[in-house]
């Protein structure tokens, strides 16, 4: 008998089309385009705010109107589902917490997050005056 | 030491992804928010300005984007590496850079604040 | 209790005749109580003996029966038929070559488990009668859901980087060492570090999380991999501080 191991090819490029976990989880990571995204935009906004208050008065200007009410819109909630809520609900398997003999059980790790969340919005909210 | 050089990189990784799972949505609601063309007290230029004056508002600003930048650059690299491009040392380099580009511009931007 | 038709496409594949694998099908009567594992056995047992297939307790506690059933994979004792549809497509788990038929060659995972040195590492070595380890039922609890893996690989199944990477450790092997990184009676934490921080190691892990949802035993090993992914970046300032590190 003589051994002859046939080996599956895996698509580099489209394996997450196979299964329903891996296309959320491809999801998931695309959202470092918007951190990205988000980052430099913040640099263009802090580089119009140290040269004058004419450019940053220009600055807050051009970034209003309907296509980028839509574009902040769709990308907050798919910040949200895609990015914050998912981990959340990894962090307790990061950082496990035991007291004792028992566990914390993750349910609390991970409703102490969204407090936090809470929290530290309404906290930036306030400080940008919008409370 | 390429061990180091990973827990070092994990490590931004991972407070950046914290960081911004907490306060990028606030953030986006802000840019959400001008947009509607009410803009904020806070964000008004006067106001704005004072808290980028301080060293508490620039210790704060350059944090979240030191951190976010370097968070996005990783996760970015593992992206790439996912969807089939496998040259790992040019696209981690690049992303590197991008991302200590972007470091360097904010600390210039916010030491030029006064 | 009545019987239910079930259509199983099973993937076959003989070293010697084949140039690639290909799909037999077989009509297979299940009792409603069934685990699709026992409609594997009647077609062996009725239809067509030439089969091969790896199997053994028929009670989730072996970790031989591992397949893929409908693109997942799973322990075929564990899985029930009355949950599945008519039609069942059974193949060899995912990411390791085909041996023949529904078995797969797992030389790589087994050489990874030895790789990571599990068993208890001592750098000190006590005379017979001071060798008692305490271990309370705290410490224990620390690791015992890790010692729960039975090795079905139904993870390296699962995790795309291992699909991606053969050369990397993997969900199992990384889950087996934490287990004994996290035994108090262990002293072994920097003979591991060598395997464990290389590139190939915990790094790279992308946290997809799908070895921890498929593992029958509810190991979470991905949750182990983000722990020792924490503490290799911890251990790294401590050194980098001077503080002094994990000696165990």
């Amino acid at each position: 008998m003589s051994r002859n191991p046939y080996v599956r090819p895996v698509s580099t490029t489209t394996w997450y089309m196979r299964h329903g976990r891996y296309k959320v989880y491809v999801l998931r990571e695309l959202t470092s385009f918007l951190v990205m995204f988000y980052s430099f935009l913040t640099l263009v906004g802090l580089s119009a705010l140290a040269a004058s208050a004419e450019r940053w008065d220009a600055f807050l200007a051009s970034q209003q109107g309907t296509g980028m009410m839509v574009f902040h819109a769709v990308a907050l909630f798919y910040f949200l589902f895609f990015q914050t809520f998912p981990w959340f609900k990894l962090a307790p398997k990061a950082m496990p917490v035991q007291v004792g003999e028992k566990k914390v059980p993750d349910n609390t790790i991970i409703i102490g997050h969204y407090v936090a969340w809470a929290v530290l919005s309404l906290f930036i909210f306030w400080l940008a005056g919008v409370l | 030491m390429a061990i180091a050089k990973k827990a070092v990189v994990w490590g931004l990784f991972a407070a950046g992804g914290t960081l911004t799972s907490f306060i990028y949505p606030a953030l986006i609601a802000l840019f959400l928010l001008i947009a509607t063309g009410n803009v904020p007290a806070g964000l008004q230029f006067e106001q704005f300005h004072t808290f980028a004056v301080s060293w508490l508002g620039k210790a704060c600003l350059f944090i979240v984007l030191f951190l976010s930048l370097w968070h996005a650059a990783h996760r970015l690299r593992v992206v790439a590496h996912d969807f089939g491009i496998r040259k790992d040392k040019l696209v981690a380099n690049t992303l590197y850079t991008v991302a200590a580009i972007g470091t360097v511009l904010a600390a210039f931007y916010l030491f030029s604040i006064s | 209790m009545g019987t239910r038709n079930i259509e199983l496409e099973v993937m076959r594949y003989d070293p010697e005749k084949d140039k690639e694998p290909w799909f037999q099908t077989y009509t297979v009567p299940c009792l409603e109580d069934w685990v699709i594992l026992d409609a594997i056995n009647y077609v062996k047992d009725n239809l067509d003996t030439t089969l091969a297939y790896r199997w053994s307790c028929h009670m989730m506690v072996c970790g031989s029966c591992g397949m893929m059933v409908n693109g997942e994979p799973v322990l075929t004792c564990k899985t029930f038929v009355r949950e599945l549809p008519d039609k069942v497509r059974i193949e060899p788990l995912e990411n390791f070559p085909i041996e023949r038929d529904l078995v797969v060659v797992l030389d790589d995972v087994m050489q990874k488990l030895h790789q990571v040195q599990p068993y208890i590492i001592r750098k000190d070595d006590p005379p017979a009668e001071d060798q008692e380890y305490i271990q309370t039922r705290g410490s224990l609890a620390k690791f015992k859901q890790l010692t729960m893996c039975i090795n079905c690989m139904c993870c390296y199944a699962a995790c795309p980087q291992y699909a991606l990477n053969k050369d990397f450790i993997g969900p199992a092997a990384l889950a087996l060492a934490h287990r004994y990184n996290r035994d108090n009676r262990d002293q072994g934490k920097s003979d591991r570090l060598d395997i464990l921080a290389d590139h190939d190691g915990v790094w790279d892990c992308s946290f997809v999380g799908a070895c921890s949802e498929v593992c029958p035993k509810h190991v979470d090993p991905a949750a182990a991999i983000q722990q020792m992914k924490v503490d290799g970046a911890v251990e790294f300032w401590k050194q980098k501080m001077g503080i002094p590190g994990d000696k165990s």
